[in-house]
C-alpha cells in the first residue's frame, strides 16, 4: 500500500516534470523473469516486501498516533513508565518468529539454486576489461561480445536508440528448455555477470571458476550488465542473451562454424592498405579506443598515447608483439585470442598510419595468421 | 584512579582560560576545543564529499556523457565514499564524544588529553594527502571506496600508494580516539555513576570504541597487503602468484561490516537522548538498549560475507551468513520499539533536534527494511551491486547517521555556544533536508530493482526519469546544508541566551553546568542529580 501510494506520487511528479520524455517507462520493481528460479526469487522478494510493509504500518502507526495524541500542545501529560519486561520479551520473540517464517522459503529457494545436477550445455564466460567472451565448450566455438552502441550516442551527438547501452555486436545464443551451465572467470579484474530475467548474477574472478545455471522457458532477448566495478568502462559492457528454440540453436551453431571458416579464409587473400585502414578504424574504436582514446592520445598517467609513440612508430615486430601478447602488469591485454588475424593486421596497420603516424606500410593478415598458428592449441589459459 | 586524584588536588588551575591565537588550536589538550576541531573538520569534509556527490548526480541527470569522463566519474564515487565515511561521519561522532562524554560522566577532560590532540591533528594531513591524489598523473583512486583487488592493486593508478598511507593515518587516528574514549568512560566517571547508569551516548560510544580497536587494525592489514602486492612482489590477491582476489573481500568486509555499525551505534545513542528530552519521559527500556547495542556489535563480526553473496560461497556458507544477518533485525527492532514506546504517552514538542530525531527513526527503519531484504541471499543475487543497495545504505547513512549528527549538533549547540537556535531557520533546514533526502534516495530503490547497476556513469534509457528525480533531490538536499552552516555560525555569534538546562525535559550532568559550558568543567567530581541516582 505504501508502495502504491509512493508510486502514485512518484508517477504524478514524473508526469508533470517529464511528460515530454519519449521513454517514460516507470519501472519500479524486479522483473519476474523467464525461469523457474527467477519466479521463485520474485515471489520471495514480494513476500518479504509485504511483510516489511505490514511491520512498518504497525510501528509507524503507533509512532504517528503518539505524535498526534501525546503532544504537549494538546495538553498531554507525560506518564512515568519506562520498562516492562513482558512487553520487551514479546517484541523480541515476535520478530524472531517472523524471521523464521522468512528464512524457510529463502532457504528453499537457495537450495534450489544450488542444484548440482548435470547440465546439457556448458558455456564458459570470461570477463575482460570491458567485454565478455563466450566459449561453447563442447562445440569449439568462442567469440567476444562488445558493446555496439555507437560513440556518437554516448557523447550526445546522435539520438539514443531503444536499447542504448544494452546492445552488443554478438549475442550469447542459448537454447530454451535446456539446462545451461555457466562457468565464469575473468582475464583481468573481477567482473560480475548479471541477467535480471534469469536471476543469475555471479562474479567472474581472475584465476578462479564460478558456476551458475539456468533453464530458460521462453524464447526472447534478455539484457543485463556487468555488476561489479571493473574500471573505466564498467558501465559499457552489457550482456545480451538470445534464447531460441532447440532447433534454431542447432542451426545457429552450424552457421557460426561456417562463418569461422570463411573468416580464416579471408586472412589468406591480399588486402590493400586502404581496406586495412578502413577495417582497422572500426576494430580500433571497438577494442582500443576506450583506453587509448579515439584520437590516439591516451589518458596521461593511466593509458599511454599511441599517436607518435615509440611502439606505434617503431619496429613493427615489437608493435605486433605487444598487441598480440599484451604487456604484463598493465591493463594492456593480449589480443591474440580476442581478434581474428585480419582484425589484428588491420588494427596494427591503422595504428601505424593514423593520427599522423604515417609509416605507409601495411601489416598483412597472412603475416599475422602465421604468428598465431603455433599458439592455437594453447589459446585457453 | 590516580588521574582522578591528581585533578582533585589542583583546583587552583580551574580558572585559566584558553590560550590566544592559532596556538590554542594547534596545541590544545582541552576536550571541548578538540571536539570543536573535529566537528568543524567533519563539516568541511561533508561539504567537500557533498560537492563530489553533486558532481556524480549532475552527470547522472541525463543519459549520455555530459560533464565528466568515466574515469573521473569513478574517482568521484571513490573519493565521495571515502571522504564521507572516514572524513565526515566518523570524525563528527568523535567530535561529539569529545565534547559530551566528559560532561556526561562528570569528568574534567578526556583521560589522555595529549593523545587526543594528536589523534585529531593527524586527520587534516591524512585527508590533504588523499585529496591531493586528484591532481596526480593517472588521477585519484578510482576503484570504489571498497577498493577490491586486483582493480586496486595491479590495475590501480600510481596514486594508490598515497591512498594506502592516508588510510593508515586515519586508522591510527581512529584507534587513538577509541582508546581515549574507553579510558575516559571506564576510569573517569563521577562517584556513583555505575555502568548501568551511564548515559546511552556513552554506552553506545564505548561499544563503538571496542569495535574500532578490533577492526581498524584489520583495515590496516588489508591495505598493507595491497602495498606489498603493488611494490614488494607478493601475491596475496593475485591468482597468478598463488593468491586469491576473494581473500581481499573477506578481510575488507571483516573490517567493513563492523565499520557500518561504528557509523550507526553512536547515532543510536544520540537519538536515545533526544527523544526522551522532547517527549519529557524517561527512555523506555534502558537496559534492553544496552544489551541490544552489545548484541548488534557482537553480531557485526559474524555477518561480513553478506556483502559477498555473489562471489561463489558454498551453500552452507550462504545460509550461515543469511541467518546471522537476519538475526540483527531483532536487536535493531528492539531499539526502534523502545524509541516508539518512549514517545507513547509522553508530552511531546517538536523543536529542530526532535524533528531530526523523528525523521531518523522513520527513515533509518526504512533503511533497516531494505537491509532485511538484502539479507535474503537468493534475492540478494538480484539486488547486489544495484542502486537498490545504494538506496539502502544511503538511507541508513544520510537520514540515519547524518541526521543523528545534525540532531545532536542542534541539541547540544546551546550548551556549546550559550545561545539558542533560531527555530524558524532550524525547521527550514529540517524540512528541506527531509524532502531532499527522500527525493534523492527513494527513487533509487526503483531504479535498482529495475536493473541499474551501481557505479556507472551512464545508463540505459528506462532508468532516465528516476535518475533525473534523484538528481533534483540531491541538489535540494545539498544546497539546504548551507542553511545548517548558517545556523551553526549564527548560533556561535549570538541569539537568545541559553539556560544551563537548555531544553525543558533534558536530563543528565551536561545540563547541570552553565551554558556555554566553561572551558573547564567538573574539576571536582559532581554529585549525581536526582534523576540519575
Amino acid at each position: 500500500m505504501v508502495r502504491t501510494i509512493i508510486t502514485t506520487i512518484g508517477s504524478g511528479l514524473g508526469l508533470t516534470l517529464f511528460s515530454a520524455s519519449a521513454h517514460a517507462e516507470w519501472t519500479v520493481n524486479l522483473t519476474p523473469g523467464v525461469t523457474d528460479v527467477s519466479r521463485s526469487v520474485f515471489d520471495l522478494h514480494m513476500t518479504i516486501f509485504w511483510i516489511c510493509v505490514a511491520i512498518a504500518l504497525v510501528v509507524f502507526g503507533v509512532m504517528f498516533w503518539s505524535i498526534f495524541h501525546h503532544r504537549k500542545s494538546r495538553g498531554a501529560q507525560a506518564h512515568n513508565f519506562h520498562e516492562n519486561t513482558l512487553v520487551e520479551v514479546i517484541w523480541t520473540v515476535i520478530p524472531l518468529l517472523i524471521l523464521v517464517a522468512m528464512a524457510v522459503p529463502a532457504t528453499a529457494t537457495l537450495v534450489k539454486m544450488y542444484d548440482p545436477s548435470e547440465a546439457e550445455l556448458d558455456v564458459q564466460i570470461t570477463g575482460y576489461q570491458w567485454k565478455w567472451r563466450y566459449d561453447y565448450l563442447d562445440h569449439d566455438l568462442n567469440f567476444f561480445s562488445n558493446l555496439s552502441t555507437p560513440r556518437e550516442q554516448i557523447s550526445n551527438e546522435a539520438d539514443k536508440q531503444e536499447h542504448y547501452l544494452l546492445e552488443v555486436d554478438r549475442h550469447l545464443v542459448l537454447p530454451v528448455d535446456t539446462k545451461v551451465r555457466f562457468l565464469l572467470t575473468s582475464n583481468d579484474v573481477i567482473h560480475s555477470w548479471w541477467v535480471p530475467a534469469l536471476a543469475v548474477k555471479k562474479d567472474a574472478i581472475p584465476g578462479f571458476i564460478n558456476e551458475a545455471w539456468t533453464i530458460i522457458d521462453e524464447p526472447g532477448i534478455y539484457r543485463g550488465q556487468c555488476a561489479e566495478l571493473c574500471g573505466q568502462d564498467h558501465g559499457f559492457m552489457p550482456v545480451v542473451i538470445e534464447a531460441v528454440s532447440q532447433d534454431d540453436f542447432e542451426q545457429w551453431l552450424a552457421d557460426a562454424q561456417a562463418e569461422k571458416q570463411s573468416a580464416a579464409a579471408a586472412a589468406e587473400r591480399t588486402w590493400t592498405l586502404d581496406e586495412l585502414m578502413q577495417q582497422g578504424e572500426q576494430v580500433y574504436l571497438r577494442a582500443c579506443a576506450a583506453c587509448h582514446q579515439p584520437t590516439g592520445t591516451g589518458i596521461p598517467g593511466a593509458f599511454p598515447a599511441l599517436k607518435g609513440s615509440p611502439v606505434a612508430t617503431g619496429e613493427v615486430a615489437a608493435h605486433i608483439d605487444i598487441v598480440l601478447n599484451g604487456k604484463s602488469g598493465t591493463a594492456m591485454q593480449a589480443f591474440r585470442d580476442q581478434l581474428s588475424a585480419t582484425e589484428l593486421a588491420a588494427v596494427i596497420t591503422y595504428e601505424r598510419n593514423a593520427w599522423g603516424n604515417s609509416l605507409g606500410e601495411a601489416v598483412s593478415p597472412a603475416q599475422i595468421a602465421r604468428l598465431l598458428e603455433p599458439a592455437t592449441g594453447e589459446a585457453e589459459q | 584512579m590516580s588521574m582522578l586524584d591528581t585533578t582533585l588536588e589542583s583546583p587552583v588551575h580551574e580558572h585559566h582560560g584558553p590560550a590566544k591565537g592559532l596556538g590554542r588550536w594547534l596545541f590544545t589538550t582541552n576536550h571541548k576545543d578538540i571536539g570543536s576541531l573535529y566537528l568543524w573538520f567533519s563539516l568541511l569534509m561533508f561539504f567537500i564529499g557533498g560537492c563530489m556527490a553533486l558532481m556524480i548526480r549532475a552527470e547522472l541527470f541525463q543519459p549520455g556523457l555530459q560533464l565528466v569522463e568515466p574515469g573521473f566519474f569513478n574517482q568521484m564515487t571513490t573519493m565521495h565514499g571515502l571522504i564521507m565515511v572516514f572524513g565526515a561521519v566518523m570524525p563528527a561522532f568523535v567530535g561529539l564524544a569529545n565534547w559530551m562524554v566528559p560532561m556526561m560522566i562528570g569528568a574534567p577532560d578526556m583521560a589522555l588529553p595529549r593523545m587526543n590532540n594528536w589523534s585529531f591533528w593527524i586527520l587534516p594531513f591524512a585527508f590533504a594527502m588523499m585529496i591531493s591524489t586528484l591532481f596526480m598523473d593517472g588521477g585519484a583512486p578510482n576503484f570504489g571506496w571498497t577498493f577490491y583487488a586486483p582493480l586496486s592493486t595491479t590495475y590501480a593508478p600510481p596514486s594508490v600508494t598515497y591512498f594506502i598511507f592516508a588510510i593508515h593515518m586515519m586508522g591510527i587516528s581512529s584507534i587513538m580516539g577509541a582508546i581515549n574514549i574507553i579510558a575516559t568512560i571506564l576510569n573517569l566517571r563521577a562517584p556513583g555513576m555505575t555502568m548501568m547508569k551511564l548515559p546511552l551516548f556513552c554506552w553506545t560510544w564505548l561499544i563503538t570504541a571496542f569495535l574500532l580497536i578490533a577492526v581498524m587494525p584489520v583495515l590496516a592489514g588489508v591495505v598493507t597487503m595491497m602495498l606489498m602486492d603493488i611494490h614488494f612482489g607478493t601475491s596475496f590477491f593475485n591468482a597468478a602468484g598463488g593468491g586469491d582476489p576473494v581473500l581481499f573481500q573477506h578481510v575488507f568486509w571483516f573490517f567493513g561490516h563492523p565499520e557500518v555499525y561504528i557509523m550507526i551505534l553512536p547515532a543510536f545513542g544520540i537519538i536515545s537522548h533526544i527523544i526522551p528530552t522532547f517527549a519529557r519521559k524517561r527512555l523506555f527500556g534502558y537496559a534492553s538498549m544496552v544489551y541490544a547495542t552489545a548484541s548488534i556489535a557482537i553480531l557485526s563480526f559474524l555477518v561480513w560475507a553478506h556483502h559477498m553473496f555473489t562471489v561463489g560461497i558454498p551453500l552452507a556458507g550462504e545460509l550461515f551468513f543469511m541467518f546471522a544477518t537476519m538475526l540483527i533485525a531483532v536487536p535493531t527492532g528492539v531499539k526502534v520499539f523502545n524509541w516508539v514506546a518512549t514517545m507513547f504517552r509522553g508530552s511531546m514538542t517538536f523543536e529542530t533536534p526532535m524533528l531530526f530525531a523523528l525523521a531518523f527513526v522513520v527513515l533509518f527503519t526504512i533503511g533497516g527494511f531494505s537491509g532485511l531484504m538484502l539479507a535474503i541471499a537468493p534475492v540478494d543475487f538480484q539486488y547486489h551491486d544495484t542502486y537498490f543497495v545504494v538506496a539502502h545504505f544511503h538511507y541508513v547513512l544520510v537520514p540515519g547517521a547524518v541526521f543523528a549528527i545534525m540532531a545532536g549538533a542542534y541539541y547540544w549547540l546551546p550548551k556549546w555556544t550559550g545561545h539558542m537556535l533560531d527555530e524558524r531557520m532550524g525547521r527550514l533546514h529540517f524540512w528541506l533536508s527531509f524532502i531532499g533526502v527522500n527525493i534523492t534516495f527513494f527513487p533509487m530503490h526503483f531504479i535498482g530493482l529495475a536493473g541499474m547497476p551501481r557505479r556507472i556513469p551512464d545508463y540505459a534509457l528506462q532508468f532516465a526519469d528516476f535518475n533525473m528525480v534523484a538528481s533534483i533531490g540531491a541538489f535540494i538536499f545539498g544546497l539546504s546544508q548551507l542553511i545548517f552552516l548558517w545556523n551553526v555560525i549564527a548560533c556561535v555569534r549570538g541569539g537568545e541566551k541559553a539556560e544551563a538546562r537548555s531544553w525543558e525535559g533534558a536530563e543528565g550532568l551536561e545540563w547541570e553546568v552553565p551554558s556555554p559550558a566553561p572551558y573547564h568543567t567538573f574539576a571536582t567530581p559532581p554529585k549525581l542529580p536526582e534523576a540519575l541516582r
